[in-house]
């Protein structure tokens, strides 16, 4: 079963990169931009399991290791 | 006193506090590589390191926090011993869930590497009981995550039960309220991004961290 797992920065944690990047499309000429927040997506290929153990155990990943819930939010979307 | 110093791979300041606390205590600390499951018997204090654990994957101090020794170093923090992490050392702190908050990246986007003026706010602990309260000292940073965030109730409990050790003088990397260095509840943890341990031989960067030692081994010795 394959898993994605995204991370992003929780609302108001200020994120000074993806502010750098939002000024480099800027740039570049892409003027369109309002505003832009960096993440993290993970790719997981998980072992036989059934749907309901795969989520659970993505959750536990989520909270003990790929995000840092102090100011990352995380969902988590199965194949 | 014993003392250990806990090595990742990637750590790059576990010698230099190895020499400050070997200087201090007049015993050589235990080194514990960080896939061992067991601390030495009858430990005093454990020091974490700077550097760059696992490359700084994932987030700074991330998966350094997961490795076997950490689960001994959140336990033995727990019974009360005292923990002190430098630099990538307190981002393993914070990310064992030993100290609040979090270290983002710097403001600037920059790596930033200069000898910083700081501000001692807080003598009541092993660590700081050397200085006095006000009093400016001169440490290195050398970092490119050390941006202090906590959420605005922990920062304001932090501040007002006393647990901000150290203030940067200027701005260095965007922290909430200017904070190097934060202590645990009961005192006995200590986080910095600042190293004392590179200002502590006259022979090299001053001495002004050689007092954090000194107190160490002192209150450690009468305990």
């Amino acid at each position: 079963m394959k898993a994605r797992v995204f991370v992003t920065l929780k609302s108001g944690v200020l994120d000074p990169q993806g502010a750098a990047i939002g000024s480099a499309l800027d740039g570049m000429g892409f003027d369109g931009v309002e505003s832009i927040r960096q993440g993290k997506v993970f790719e997981i290929e998980m072992a036989d399991a059934t749907r309901d153990e795969a989520a659970e155990q993505l959750d536990a990943m989520c909270r003990r290791l790929l995000a840092n819930t102090v100011i990352e939010d995380y969902s988590v979307e199965l194949d | 006193m014993k003392s250990a110093v806990i090595v990742f791979p990637g750590s790059n300041c576990d010698r230099d506090l190895a020499v400050a606390m070997r200087e201090a205590t007049g015993r050589e600390p235990h080194m514990v590589w960080h896939k061992d499951s067991t601390l030495p018997e009858g430990l005093d204090f454990i020091g974490v390191p700077g550097g760059f654990s696992f490359g700084d994957y994932l987030r700074c101090g991330a998966i350094a926090a997961q490795s076997p020794i950490m689960r001994e170093v959140v336990a033995f923090a727990g019974r009360g011993g005292h923990v002190l992490g430098i630099c990538n050392g307190f981002q393993v702190l914070i990310e064992s869930g030993l100290l609040p908050g979090v270290l983002m990246r710097n403001a600037t986007l920059k790596f930033v590497c200069r000898d910083v003026p700081l501000r001692v706010e807080e003598a009541q602990s092993a660590f700081t009981r050397e200085y006095a309260a006000g009093q400016e000292v001169t440490f290195p940073v050398a970092h490119h995550d050390g941006c202090y965030v906590a959420e605005p109730d922990m920062l304001e409990r932090l501040e007002d039960e006393r647990r901000v050790a150290f203030r940067y003088l200027d701005a260095v990397n965007g922290s909430m309220n200017d904070i190097a260095g934060i202590l645990s509840e009961n005192r006995r943890v200590l986080g910095m991004m600042p190293h004392p341990e590179r200002a502590a031989d006259a022979r090299l960067l001053g001495t002004d961290g050689k007092a954090m030692f000194r107190g160490l081994a002192e209150s450690l010795v009468a305990a």
